[in-house]
């Protein structure tokens, strides 16, 4: 076990903020003012610069092609111009400075560190700082992906008085689409990953912090591409993209598919070192049979970051290459294949689904303990049924091609592994309601979003065998019934596990608790008009309305009506989350003890707030964090200096801070 | 706690009951209504097979439920029962997890069996199969190829060949075994095997007729072949339920199952009035190559009438 003791990049301890480090080589050590150095600022200036400079590049390189003249815009500059200006902002943030050095055959200048609020908005190597950037991040993609859901539930209002132009209508549903399925690959590991795995396990940091901190600024950057579809002029295809309706879209389907590349370079970053983290980082004792249930959930996550994203780099670069210098991947006239798309779209597509729901698991688990008082049922059960959906979500793909005309003899098969997957997915209903079972549940926030994730999830997964078998699927593929399925799974699985877990781990991010009332009614909206919202769908989508259609049979208009005003309830749900989140960070700051839900979780044990280094020493995990209620309990693990954590410490430590303790 | 009930079988109880009472329920009041309804084989297969699963799911669905529902009410930290207990026997139980297992694994390999028997039984239960179909009834082989040499016309009780045209944004339909007509109109005799033989011009689309349990992706340059056996004359939607581009939401129109002899009336008729136009028709196929002036546009944009211009002109610098 390697846990190094030096921290290139976390020594600002030694120095205060008014005077930094000095940057070595030829800098001069001395007062710098703060908006100096790479900042997003500088990264905002570069990543212009960058477009501008590909603009120009790409409009000498092609201009003069026939092709390119009477296509009446030039693609090649566009998609250059983005490229670009991606790599000028992980230039103007600092990402590129550490291997331009090192390619350079120069030693590279040490990380400049900054103890000050403006490290978040630099490139910080920090997990903790990374995890608060990517909050952000994610809540930029959620909010930005919500007020377009806005917009179509307000085109669906009615079926023929239209608010939007169907041209209008068909960006906003694609953009929206692919906003949040951006935003959901990476809603929990982003953030709650990086902040809280190295915590988990006993880490003073992740593997590679500037891997991981790389991954977070190509994730905006990412965002950056995505949007930038919109004065481009949008793209029609939806967030699936197929061919070869994206081979005759206009330049706006650059940025979804280059968008969809640079997403997917952020997620193998931070796929790969998440998942090196969790295998090498381990603090001693912290054996796999001891790693905490979320930690595995992360662990498979990472594993299908790693391995399926490359599928859909590939497969969007080549959606590049088609559009801009005319090669043929999916165009079955010139000997490409319209099918190879969808297969490698999906076969990245359905591992992405698992993405999407592992990290909701593994926050149930994680917290289903605490709020039971009773040990995690069936912990090595749930463990393998994380990594029996990750590994069988390879083997499902085509159930997304039952009607598309490929060869049909595969279909019973692709139905049997889809139904197979159920079974280790279901496994987190059987550790739920085990944990459940003559348990002492207290109904704190995070632990209702948990609940209510038990009711969304099941909802969503049954509904998924529907979708499962070839015969019914001929029926609701491609309906709102599809589309209900998987907001119930995306949304009511990962979404309100998210929000769990912010009200969960809030106080030991920030220090202060989340105003319980505001959460309370934040949850009971949330809940009531998700569920309000999408189940008239699966209705909706067996009485015939396909997706993104922007008319419809009159006689759904009473369904749509009502989906689409609980929407907007459920619009303003996210609202009171971003009020409760201002008030109870910056308006009334309620301070949080250092331990507020009495749980077992290493992350909890550590000083309030975390030090830069996590632990003063290595903790050695003496036993799993699950022995609640427990008689002679083994303790947790050893802090050095006689500090042990027990059940039964952990149960009078402190005062706590909710109301309802027992 | 001398007293404490048995929860397990309380549970089971409630569940068997609540479970039994919604499942006749379900069948008697919303099965018959469930999508797609009964206009073919097809359509009444795939209702009947959302039915079974809905019977299946129900009870699983209320199996968690009342568990949560049981369990929230119960163990609730505000009721003050006793504390939960620690240890090897809260953190598992070999039984409860065997049984756990067995019983989801033997529901899933049921409905996987149960859907392949369905699917096959029910000839590809409407899904399209692409160019070469490996559950088509009987005759439907024989009558696609000889739809193919023209060699052949329908007569009742036969296999009705048609051809479904997908093009942004519109269906339009051939009827080979008629001189190959092309009309916006789609007619169908009752009792009758249909095969569908769907292809696009452009952009995928999907055939989605919904209540004939229908549904075929269009792909351009592909013939992808779904088979339904329509029962009673009746009317029904078609959607496109892959989205298409700018008037997906659009494209939709409506088809007709009419008896035998006044599909044959019509479709006679019709030939005969289409003939001057079904000459200018590009001959029967499968598929049809997009014209890269037509209303997508081509590939390579050359301003070109032929479809394909000389391959050394593309980007060759002017």
């Amino acid at each position: 076990m390697t846990i190094t003791a030096d921290r290139p990049e976390t020594d600002e301890g030694s120095s205060s903020s008014e005077a930094p480090p000095a940057s070595g080589g030829g800098q001069q050590a001395g007062v710098r003012p703060r908006w100096m150095g790479q900042h997003i600022g500088t990264a905002l200036i570069c990543a212009a610069i960058g477009y501008a400079i590909g603009h120009w590049f790409g409009n000498w390189l092609s201009s003069d092609y026939i092709y390119i003249a009477n296509s009446g815009s030039n693609s090649v500059a566009d998609f250059l111009a983005l490229a670009f200006g991606v790599v000028g902002w992980l230039a103007g943030i600092g990402a590129l400075n550490y291997p331009a050095a090192k390619l350079a055959g120069k030693e590279a200048k040490p990380q400049e560190t900054v103890d000050h609020w403006s490290k978040y908005v630099r490139f910080s190597m920090d997990h903790k700082v990374v995890g608060l950037q990517y909050i952000v991040g994610v809540l930029l993609f959620l909010f930005t992906g919500g007020l377009l859901a806005m917009a179509i539930r307000t085109e669906l209002l009615n079926p023929t008085t239209h608010v939007f132009g169907p041209g209008t209508y068909i960006e906003i549903v694609s953009e929206h689409g692919t906003i949040m399925m951006m935003m959901a690959s990476s809603l929990v590991v982003g953030p709650l990953g990086n902040y809280f795995v190295p915590l988990m396990i006993g880490a003073r940091r992740t593997a590679f912090p500037r891997i991981e901190a790389f991954s977070f600024w190509v994730f905006m950057a990412g965002y950056g591409v995505i949007v930038s579809a919109l004065p481009y002029g949008g793209f029609p295809t939806g967030w699936t993209g197929y061919a070869p309706l994206q081979t005759q879209a206009g330049v706006g389907m650059i940025s979804y598919l280059f968008g969809f590349a640079v997403i997917g370079v952020g997620m193998m970053a931070a796929g790969f070192n998440i998942l090196v983290t969790i295998i090498h980082y381990r603090a001693p004792g912290m054996t796999w049979s001891r790693i905490p249930i979320f930690v595995w959930s992360i662990l498979s996550t990472a594993a299908l970051l790693t391995l399926a994203t490359p599928v859909l780099f590939a497969a969007g670069m080549y959606g590049v290459l088609d559009k801009t210098v005319q090669t043929a991947f999916y165009v079955s006239e010139h000997g490409g294949s319209s099918y190879l798309w969808q297969n490698l779209f999906w076969f990245f597509g359905h591992p992405e689904v698992y993405i999407m729901a592992l990290p909701g698991f593994g926050i149930v688990g994680e917290l289903m303990p605490v709020f039971t008082r009773k040990p995690l049922f069936a912990y090595k059960v749930s463990a393998a049924g994380m990594i029996g959906v990750a590994l069988l979500s390879f083997f499902v793909w085509q159930h997304h091609l039952f009607q598309s005309g490929i060869d049909p003899d595969m279909r019973p098969l692709f139905m049997l592994t889809t139904e197979l997957i159920s079974i280790p997915t279901g496994f987190l209903f059987l550790v739920g309601m085990g944990t459940l079972y003559k348990a002492k549940i207290r109904f704190e926030v995070p632990m209702l979003f948990v609940m209510a994730v038990f009711f969304n999830f099941l909802i969503g997964g049954l509904t998924g065998v529907f979708l499962s078998d070839v015969p019914v699927d001929v029926t609701v593929h491609g309906g709102f019934f599809v589309l209900s399925h998987f907001h119930y799974t995306i949304m009511g699985g990962l979404v309100f596990a998210f929000m769990a877990g912010v009200y969960y781990w809030m106080p030991k991010m920030s220090g202060k608790m989340m105003n319980k009332k505001l959460g309370l009614a934040h949850f009971w909206t949330m809940f009531i008009f998700f569920n309000l919202t999408f189940f008239p769908m699966f209705i909706i989508g067996l009485l015939g309305q396909p997706r993104r259609v922007f008319t419809y049979a009159k006689n759904l208009q009473g369904l749509n009506d009502f989906s689409s005003i609980s929407a907007f309830l459920l619009g303003l749900s996210f609202l009171l989350f971003l009020f409760n989140l201002l008030y109870s960070l910056w308006i009334n700051p309620v301070k949080a003890s250092s331990n507020p839900w009495d749980s077992l979780g290493l992350e909890w044990q550590t000083a309030s707030p975390i030090p830069p280094h996590n632990f003063d020493r290595i903790p050695v995990i003496m036993s799993d964090p699950y022995h609640y209620s427990e008689e002679g309990a083994p303790p947790l693990a050893d802090f050095g200096e006689n500090q042990r954590v027990t059940a039964s410490s952990t149960a009078s430590a402190g005062a706590p801070a909710s109301a309802n303790e027992q | 706690m001398t007293s404490e009930p048995r929860h397990f079988r309380r549970m089971t109880t409630i569940w068997v009951i609540v479970s039994l009472a919604v499942d006749v329920l379900f069948w008697t009041l919303v099965g018959p209504h469930m999508a797609p309804g009964r206009l073919t084989s097809t359509a009444a297969a795939d209702q009947t097979d959302i039915n079974v699963l809905m019977v299946i799911a129900l009870p699983v669905l209320l199996a968690v439920w009342v568990f949560m529902g049981y369990s929230i009410r119960t163990w609730s930290s505000k009721r003050n029962g006793p504390d939960p207990i620690g240890g090897e026997a809260a953190a598992g139980n070999k039984k409860a997890v065997t049984a756990w297992i067995v019983t989801t694994t033997v529901i899933v390999l049921f409905l996987a069996g149960f859907g392949t028997v369905a699917l096959i039984e029910d000839h590809g239960s409407g899904g399209g199969e692409g160019p070469n179909p490996i559950w088509a009834p009987a005759g439907a082989t024989a009558a696609e190829t000889a739809a193919l040499t023209k060699s052949d016309s329908w007569s009742p009780s036969k296999v009705l060949v048609v051809q479904v045209i997908a093009q942004q944004w519109k269906f339009t339909y051939r009827y080979p075994q008629f001189g190959g007509f092309e009309t916006t109109q789609l007619m169908l005799p009752a009792d009758t095997s249909i095969a569908f033989n769907v292809t696009s011009l452009d952009v995928i689309h999907s055939f989605w007729a919904y209540q004939l349990g229908v549904k075929a992706d269009a792909n351009p340059q592909e013939n992808n072949v779904a088979f339904t056996d329509t029962k009673n004359p009746g009317s029904f939607t078609v959607r496109c339920s892959e989205l298409c581009g700018l008037w997906h939401g659009a494209m939709y129109d409506f088809g007709k199952v009419v008896s035998g002899s006044d599909f044959q009336t019509w479709a006679t008729n019709t030939e005969a009035a289409n003939a001057k136009n079904t000459k200018y028709l590009a001959p029967f196929a499968w598929t049809y190559v997009p014209d890269a002036n037509g209303a997508a546009g081509g590939y390579y944009i050359d301003a070109n009438v032929t479809p394909y211009s000389k391959s050394e002109l593309y980007g060759a610098k002017q």
